[in-house]
């Protein structure tokens, strides 16, 4: 398994349209609330796609929520590590469940980005959370190095089995827009596109 | 089904009764020591996916996801549990309008030894409230299965979260 310390610094908005560029199936993809939520929003429309408003932290619950209601589509969650760090019990969770279709994928740029980029507990005392997940039970659990191996992870995680959790280090560059606020609607869209099969 | 111990009625066969009619078949609970003959049929019929999760915010969004997936389901929990909802409630389940069901096993109530549990409970009924969640407190045997059902049946009907409430009335308590 990579260490956290040699991964190189990318950047969320790249990576989440390189995330969607790859998506041909239908998959559902769960925006964590903030910047997470912000660049899938920005990465293009899809109504397999659920933007969180509040519940920080559960966008990998919820994503398990889905999964295990479709075990023919592929579920990924986005994740920041501020969110994570709320939540880190759901890693045990997904991996006593192991549904095979889901994905995390965590964006670790170590701080509360949204709120002022104060710095995570976890950024000071070195936590790593792709070991936490690993050591909560979830044996597909990676850094991605760069760019090369990020799409390849993607890659293994839309062809084989998971649960699958991706970590990839990130710059502190906010998300360039912002979603609507209106959760109704987000609900109804992400319904009716998960209601036509797979 | 040969002894009168199998086939008298008890509250958590009915529940059980009330999600199947319901199609509620994802059961995500944190357990509870009243909440057990509940939790241990769920886990033996294989109609219900049922497991725990580590946190009842944490089951609120399996559930949630879920249910926006086509499987209804719903969150077992202690009313202690239900005191930690409140910010996922308002802002994911209410303004997305998502029909979680929520089952609370009431705990600090009508002989309660421990003081912490006792006001926690009184947090409930007023949370509940403020959201416009529908809750139904079960406290008879005989009201049982038309309150749970019907419960069920209007949460999916309306696109709202409700709750029931099994008080110590019903369950005997811990």
């Amino acid at each position: 398994m990579e260490d956290r310390r040699n991964t190189q610094v990318m950047n969320r908005a790249a990576l989440t349209k390189r995330v969607v560029g790859k998506l041909t199936k239908q998959e559902a993809v769960i925006g964590g609330i903030g910047n997470s939520n912000w660049d899938l929003w920005a990465a293009g429309h899809r109504a397999e796609n659920y933007y969180m408003l509040g519940s920080m932290g559960l966008a990998a619950p919820i994503a398990m929520g889905v999964a295990i209601a479709q075990p023919e589509r592929r579920v990924f969650a986005l994740e920041g590590d501020g969110s994570l760090l709320m939540q880190l019990g759901c890693l045990s969770t997904i991996a006593a469940q192991a549904p095979k279709n889901l994905i995390v994928i965590i964006w670790d740029n170590g701080i509360y980005q949204i709120t002022g980029g104060q710095g995570t507990p976890a950024a000071k005392a070195g936590t790593d959370l792709v070991a936490i997940a690993h050591a909560s039970g979830i044996a597909s659990a990676h850094w991605a190095a760069d760019e090369a191996e990020f799409d390849a992870l993607i890659d293994r995680a839309l062809t084989t089995d998971g649960p699958h959790v991706i970590g990839a280090r990130i710059d502190n560059e906010p998300g360039k827009t912002q979603t609507d606020r209106d959760p109704i609607r987000f609900r109804e869209t992400f319904m009716r596109g998960m209601a036509a099969r797979v | 089904m040969s002894s009168a111990a199998e086939s008298a009625p008890s509250w958590h066969g009915i529940v059980r009764q009330a999600l199947k009619d319901n199609n509620v078949r994802l059961v995500t609970y944190v357990p509870d020591n009243v909440l057990r003959p509940l939790i241990d049929g769920c886990h033996a019929d294989p109609f219900f996916t049922t497991f725990p999760a580590a946190r009842e915010e944490e089951a609120i969004g399996i559930v949630a996801g879920a249910t926006m997936a086509g499987m209804r389901g719903i969150v077992l929990m202690q009313t202690s549990g239900f005191a930690t909802l409140p910010n996922v409630l308002a802002s994911l389940v209410v303004a997305s309008q998502i029909p979680v069901l929520m089952l609370v096993s009431e705990r600090g109530t009508l002989g309660e030894f421990n003081p912490g549990q006792a006001i926690v409970c009184r947090t409930m009924r007023p949370i509940l409230d403020s959201m416009g969640i529908e809750h139904h407190t079960m406290s008879r045997l005989d009201e049982a299965a038309f309150i749970a059902s019907r419960t069920m049946r209007q949460a999916f009907a309306t696109r709202w979260p409700a709750c029931l409430i099994l008080s110590p009335l019903l369950t005997g308590g811990r």
